[in-house]
């Protein structure tokens, strides 16, 4: 039953891993805006298509 | 065509300028939409229809940002070759405005990143501050229809920083919460087994270290506030929670010390988690709303100086002297008291009282700090500064630098005193009891009453119930600054109301015609006349007016101050003053009107009413049952015949009351026990709604600015006040039934206390499940409320909104 101090230390570290990427995550201000993330993050494709949009544009005129 | 809209700003169009086959309202909306044309950001039109805004006119209102010391107080980092600054822009309001603002590095190469905070309304800028300065940048968002706001406040207080602290406790809490839950689970069921034996010790004391930083960090305010409480001899809920943590941790370190048993560490972490839980809740905040606002976040940071010499240099407003010539654009705002010298001026005072209609002023004449500039250039000279102009004076008044939240007592205080009191007696007697009959007991009877009397139910119930009910009313366009106003909206009996801009309507007004019937051509030229001309009356009338063709005039000249002529055919009409129409028997009235003449016959007059808000009536013969109500009004008495028809009988009607006097008067009946409600617009009101016991502001448009006050109402639900001070006062029911249930709980936990029988693990059930069933009835009961507030809504509309 020695093992369960291996699990036990195991079990503190990954929590711990997780806490402190959770502290480092509030510390760069990842917690301050909570919505503008969520609408940003579905622009990126847009982008793309309007590139393409112009490119044909240019061509037609 | 007439009715169609712009596709940049979705206004509706008057003369149409067509460009690539779609409809702008005018020349500025068509430039913008060519400047995302031409850098292929027209996708900024496909998130949001029409999401625009039409570019304002800002030559020269940017001048002062070539100064540099100006500039080095905005940015908020600048080396040689970066600058950073932050910047509030009013209009952001859809997906489309982030899309367009964080590509802004596409329309000007030196923007290196900027990104959008739209919670706040922000943008905060990287930019090369070699290839565009500051003015630029902001010239940029002006032209696209994004301009920033840039007033006198940016200037003062400089990055305040963003307190993450509860996130950093609350993330603590919850961390030690869950390993010690993990850590305590095998002892809850299992005893007497030979591994676990074995290896108890260990799991104890890992259990005790993760609790040390929940005590000692995650736990402080709980400490802090309970000292000062004491210091103040208040009782505060703090008191016990705060007992209740430290006999916690005590009886837990002994229990495992000398091996008694587990410990509450569980307890310990789980109370703390969901005690800041419930503070993080009600801690909602709205970030793009300011509820601390004074005349600094109204006023200009420089204007335009007119030295001797007669160069125009800008001059930050705090240096402005006595005897300075400034020089006041379109559109600006006056920052001074001060003396026209040149110029046509219209003053439009809204800012500070409300009013929309603007005033003309001549030369010679007086002219107050906070009004605005509406037509033309003026020049004027300073008779005080800023900080003695008329308006500003009212912040030196010692209300403004009190919190009201002081000389309020909560209601969890008020029972939180109580129940320390029966708690601690309760504890006392159960161990004198316990000594007389088996004293090894005694010690373990008394921790166990004060740790399972630990009031973290009736802790978590007001801030759930108000902090769910804060954000229901936000929903509904009632936007509170914290959940302590609920509390004191549901303890208000009398209610003063402003006159101007709150219970009447900023944007309309109505005009009755009084005098000779005008013939249909006459009316027709009327209208025809009326629309040549700018003035803030011409264009109120003219939407007034019936429909009728639009004709050309053979004619038409306005004469500045007086009035304004047209000539069709052989008709000829008049329209303006008194004396300009050619009627001198007018006897000088009160209200607002315009005289009409036709071939130089008079005809009649308009005389404008203000226009009440819609459910007025209503809403104030609901609220005279209950409450006191009184209006106080800037303005002369030429409504009050208006209001007195309107209006029960009962309510107490003041004119021409200063902004001190509406503060003297509130301070007066609160002197005599009233719980004032006071419900305001303008700058003029920041006195009264900062003295009263809670001050709403109405606003037309929550991005425009709203003077210091605890809460601020959407004007479009202003007949719904009465639902809003009902629901405050069931949210107050729910709140008390949840300390019902609370102690129902209590009692449980006690009767386990005092036999002496309290184990670990009935504690750990105890405890979160008497917070858990209150977090869940207090979230059923509001939603309810929510929904009968809903129903509500669809109540009808008065028949006296229009005069």
């Amino acid at each position: 039953m020695g093992v369960i101090y291996i699990l036990l230390t195991i079990s503190v570290i990954i929590a711990i891993v997780f806490f402190v990427a959770f502290i480092f995550a509030v510390k760069k201000g990842q917690y301050d805006d909570s919505y503008t993330p969520s609408v940003r993050m579905l622009f990126e494709d847009e982008l793309v298509k309007e590139t393409k949009k112009k490119s044909i544009k240019t061509i037609k005129d | 065509m007439s009715l169609s809209t712009c596709f940049h700003c979705g206004d509706p169009c008057n003369d149409v300028i067509t460009y690539d086959d779609k409809a702008f309202c005018c020349n500025g909306c068509k430039t913008v939409f060519e400047i995302f044309f031409e850098n292929d950001l027209t996708c900024y039109y496909d998130f949001q229809s029409s999401p625009g805004a039409a570019p304002e006119e800002i030559v020269g209102k940017y001048d002062f940002l070539s100064q540099q010391d100006i500039v080095n107080k905005l940015l908020e980092f600048n080396d040689s070759k970066t600058q950073v600054v932050n910047l509030f822009i009013p209009h952001i309001h859809c997906s489309s405005c982030i899309w367009i603002l964080e590509n802004l590095h596409k329309l000007n190469k030196a923007v290196t990143n900027s990104q959008v905070d739209f919670g706040k309304k922000t943008i905060r800028v990287h930019y090369n501050s070699g290839a565009i300065t500051l003015k630029d940048l902001v010239l940029l968002l002006s032209s696209i229809g994004y301009e920033p706001y840039i007033s006198l406040e940016d200037l003062s207080n400089k990055k305040n920083q963003i307190n993450r602290t509860l996130i950093y406790k609350l993330g603590i809490a919850g961390f030690a919460f869950g390993n010690v839950m993990f850590l305590s689970f095998p002892e809850y069921f299992e005893v007497g087994e030979f591994w676990l034996e074995h290896y108890k010790p260990l799991f104890r004391w890992l259990m005790f270290s993760f609790s040390l930083p929940v005590v000692f960090y995650a736990s402080q305010d709980y400490f802090i506030s309970a000292y000062k409480g004491l210091r103040a001899k208040i009782l505060n809920i703090d008191v016990p929670i705060a007992l209740g943590i430290v006999v916690l941790f005590l009886r837990s370190t002994v229990d495992i010390i000398f091996d008694l048993g587990s410990g509450f560490f569980d307890s310990l972490t789980g109370l703390v988690f969901f005690l800041l839980l419930g503070k993080y809740f009600q801690q909602k905040t709205y970030s793009f709303l300011s509820f601390e606002r004074d005349y600094k976040s109204y006023f200009p940071i420089a204007v335009t100086k007119l030295s001797a010499n007669g160069s125009e240099v800008p001059i930050k407003v705090y240096d402005i002297q006595k005897g300075d010539r400034l020089l006041i654009r379109n559109q600006e705002l006056i920052p001074v008291d001060g003396i026209l010298i040149k110029g046509k001026a219209r003053i439009d005072y809204s800012f500070v009282t409300g009013e929309s209609e603007t005033v003309s002023k001549i030369s010679g004449d007086k002219l107050f700090a906070g009004g605005k500039q509406t037509s033309g250039v003026i020049e004027m000279e300073a008779v005080n500064t800023v900080e003695q102009s008329y308006l500003t004076q009212l912040w030196s008044n010692d209300i403004f630098s009190k919190t009201k939240e002081d000389g309020f007592t909560t209601l969890t205080n008020l029972i939180s005193k109580r129940f320390t009191i029966y708690v601690l007696t309760i504890a006392f007697m159960a161990t004198f009891f316990w000594l007389l009959v088996d004293s090894s007991k005694a010690m373990n009877v008394f921790t166990s009453v004060l740790i399972i009397a630990c009031p973290c139910a009736i802790a978590l119930a007001a801030p759930f119930t108000l902090g769910n009910m804060l954000r229901i009313f936000g929903k509904k366009k009632f936007y509170l600054k914290n959940a302590t106003v609920i509390e004191q909206l549901a303890a208000v009996n009398t209610i003063i109301f402003d006159k101007t801009g709150t219970i009447t309507s900023n944007k309309t007004s109505t005009a009755v015609y009084e005098g000779a019937t005008l013939t249909t051509a006459e009316e027709s030229l009327l209208k025809n006349t009326l629309r040549g001309s700018n003035h803030p009356l011409s264009r109120t009338l003219y939407d007034l007016l019936a429909e009728n063709d639009i004709t050309a005039l053979d004619q038409f000249e306005e004469h500045l101050g007086q009035g304004i002529e047209g000539m069709h055919q052989n008709d000829k009409i008049k329209i303006g003053s008194a004396k300009f129409v050619g009627n001198i028997q007018d006897t000088i009235t009160l209200n607002t009107s315009v005289h009409v003449s036709a071939n130089d016959t008079y005809k009649g007059k308009f005389t404008f009413y203000n226009n009440y808000r819609k459910g007025l009536s209503k809403l104030f013969n609901d609220l005279k049952k209950e409450y006191d109500l009184a209006i106080l009004s800037g303005d002369n008495e030429g409504e009050f015949q208006n209001l007195k028809k309107l209006l029960p009988s009962k309510t107490k009607l003041l004119f021409n009351q200063s902004p001190n006097d509406k503060l003297e008067y509130i301070k007066f009946h609160q002197g005599e026990g009233a719980k004032v409600l006071m419900i305001g617009d303008g700058l003029n009101d920041a006195g009264a709604l900062a003295q009263s016991n809670v001050g709403i502001s109405i606003s037309e448009n929550i991005n425009v600015f709203s003077p210091a006050c605890d809460a601020i109402l959407d004007a479009s639900q202003f007949n719904q006040l009465f639902q809003f001070i009902k629901a405050s006062k069931s949210a107050i029911k729910i709140v008390k039934w949840s300390f019902i249930l609370s102690f129902m709980y209590n009692v449980v936990g006690l009767y386990f206390a005092v036999t002496g029988q309290l184990a670990p693990v009935i504690a750990a059930i105890l405890m979160p499940l008497s917070s858990i069933s209150v977090v869940a009835f207090t979230t059923v009961a509001t939603n309810y409320l929510s929904r009968r507030l809903n129903g509500n809504k669809k109540s009808k509309d008065d028949k006296y909104h229009v005069l």
